[in-house]
């Protein structure tokens, strides 16, 4: 695909949209795991808030 | 009314008798400015080109090392307390200290400014729109600073936050500063539109630094 | 949560449907500007960042005024998830602006009057986050973001009237731009090409694909901070738990 003489740019417009996009979707995944594992693990624990507990007796 | 006034009369006492505050202010201005030749040249002409940008540069960053001193003192002593707690609007006390903060450091530095001038060639012929729009534009600088020095009382590093968080809404007090001295510097052109509109920024700051300032310190102060 | 379950996923499916569909425009049926030649294709991404950094901005503003004035609980995480994307498309805006520049003014920066209202909303986006992470007690921190925010967003027109000129013909206002008062001589065409429909509908595609990729990603920040809170609370009972028990067995 010809994009002229000025290619490079339009390339590299593309690339970073492309980098900083993907990273934050990555970023967001990673994040989203790590805060549901550590629950899952205070939960086995059986670690409760407040006022579950105060349900639950 | 007596109660904004006593505010009033008790931090400009304060500050007076504080006098190292105002110094440390001026000295800084001299400094920066004199750093500018230092750095960009001593042609002349070029610098009479960037005069008025520099101490207006100059000028915001002298304005904003004092900003933190408007409630911070008070606030560390318990003073904050008694004085939001004793009936007058925490509007009015917000500000009469960003009004003490104009007087004893807006003003200063715009006195300054025409004599600093001189290190930079400045074009004395445009001092009296160089003083205006100095004192005009030093109030939203005192009012719309004391917002970010109300929000960032419990902060760490609160210097540099406030620098940051606040140069850009100086943005358009500087623009239309420099716009109205450069406007007096080389007609044709009227600098009046510009000045009129930096005093109006500086009026509406009036009115809404102290409302965003005392709805902050509202949510730190007991 | 429940309505993010679904409404994520979906939203992130039609973004990246819409986006393939723009992509797809912008590369293989978007003709040549006549001016620019090629390089308006920077444009298709450009321009979308440039509108999702006012937006997100604009955004984060409502939810600061959802949390101070009506104190809905999720505002606050509405307003902190969306800070990072605000800022990131407002850093692509600055990049893809310049990178824009180049070909066509010669110089990477430009001070041309809206690329420098973007760099000043970056630094109002700088100014939250900083803020935000400056105090430990994160509901008053939220609380003065959310006033910073808000005072952010009333100065905002200002700035982009002082920086980028006001025309309304009709009522006679003309506010120059600042950069045209300071070179006289080299007049910077505000950059942007003549909208031509074989352009413009590229460029609308993108940006709805864009700005559904923004609120996806946005639900899947408020989802992740909604956890970090709980993991938090979770964590603080289980100390309290443990100093209480402790407490109990010194006392006897």
């Amino acid at each position: 695909m010809d994009l002229g003489k000025h290619a490079v740019f339009i390339w590299a417009s593309y690339a970073v949209v492309g980098v900083v996009v993907s990273s934050l979707i990555a970023w967001l995944i990673v994040e989203g795991r790590r805060y549901a594992r550590q629950l899952r693990e205070l939960e086995a624990r059986g670690v409760r808030r407040r006022s579950q507990k105060e349900n639950a007796e | 009314m007596t109660g904004f006034v006593a505010i009033l009369g008790r931090d400009l006492r304060l500050a007076l008798r504080d006098g190292g505050a105002m110094g440390t202010a001026l000295g800084f201005y001299l400094i920066v400015v004199s750093m500018m030749p230092l750095a960009v040249g001593p042609d002349l002409k070029m610098l009479s080109r960037i005069a008025a940008g520099v101490l207006w540069i100059a000028l915001l960053l002298s304005a904003l090392l004092s900003l933190g001193r408007i409630f911070e003192t008070d606030f560390e002593d318990g003073s904050l307390d008694i004085i939001a707690g004793c009936g007058l609007p925490l509007e009015l006390v917000v500000a009469a200290k960003s009004l003490v903060h104009w007087l004893t450091t807006g003003i200063p530095l715009a006195l300054a400014a025409p004599i600093l001038g001189l290190l930079l060639n400045f074009d004395l012929s445009a001092t009296p729109f160089l003083v205006a729009t100095m004192l005009v534009g030093t109030v939203a600088i005192s009012f719309l600073g004391a917002i970010a020095a109300a929000l960032t009382l419990r902060a760490r590093k609160s210097g540099v936050l406030v620098a940051v968080m606040v140069l850009p809404l100086y943005v358009p007090t500087l623009i239309y500063g420099i716009t109205a001295i450069s406007i007096a510097l080389t007609p044709p052109g009227s600098p009046w539109p510009s000045f009129l509109l930096l005093s109006a920024i500086s009026l509406a700051s009036v009115v809404l630094g102290p409302l965003a300032a005392a709805a902050a310190l509202r949510y730190q102060v007991q | 949560m429940a309505f993010s379950r679904i409404a994520m996923p979906t939203l992130s499916v039609l973004a990246a449907v819409v986006l393939a569909v723009g992509f797809y425009l912008a590369f293989f049926v978007s003709p040549e500007d006549y001016q620019q030649g090629q390089t308006v294709k920077i444009m298709y991404v450009h321009v979308p960042s440039a509108w999702l950094a006012m937006m997100g901005y604009g955004f984060i503003a409502l939810s600061s005024f959802g949390l101070l004035v009506f104190r809905h609980p999720l505002a606050d995480v509405s307003a902190k998830a969306a800070v990072p994307i605000g800022a990131a498309f407002t850093f692509l805006a600055l990049v893809t602006g310049s990178l824009w520049g180049k070909p066509m003014w010669g110089t990477y920066w430009v001070w041309d009057a809206r690329l420098t209202s973007v760099l000043i909303l970056f630094f109002l986006y700088l100014g939250l986050m900083a803020l935000r992470s400056s105090m430990d007690d994160e509901v008053t921190a939220g609380k003065l973001t959310a006033i910073l925010a808000l005072v952010g967003v009333v100065i905002l027109p200002f700035i982009k009237i002082s920086v980028e000129g006001l025309t309304i013909p009709w009522l006679g206002i003309e506010i120059p731009s600042w950069n045209t008062l300071h070179q006289p001589s080299s007049v910077l065409r505000a950059g942007g090409p003549k909208i031509h429909p074989s352009i413009l509908i590229p460029l609308l595609v993108n940006a709805l694909g864009f700005t559904l990729l923004f609120f996806a990603m946005h639900l899947k920040s408020m989802r992740n901070e909604i956890l970090r809170r709980r993991v938090r609370a979770l964590t603080m009972a289980e100390v309290q738990r443990a100093q209480a028990f402790e407490a109990e067995i010194l006392a006897e």
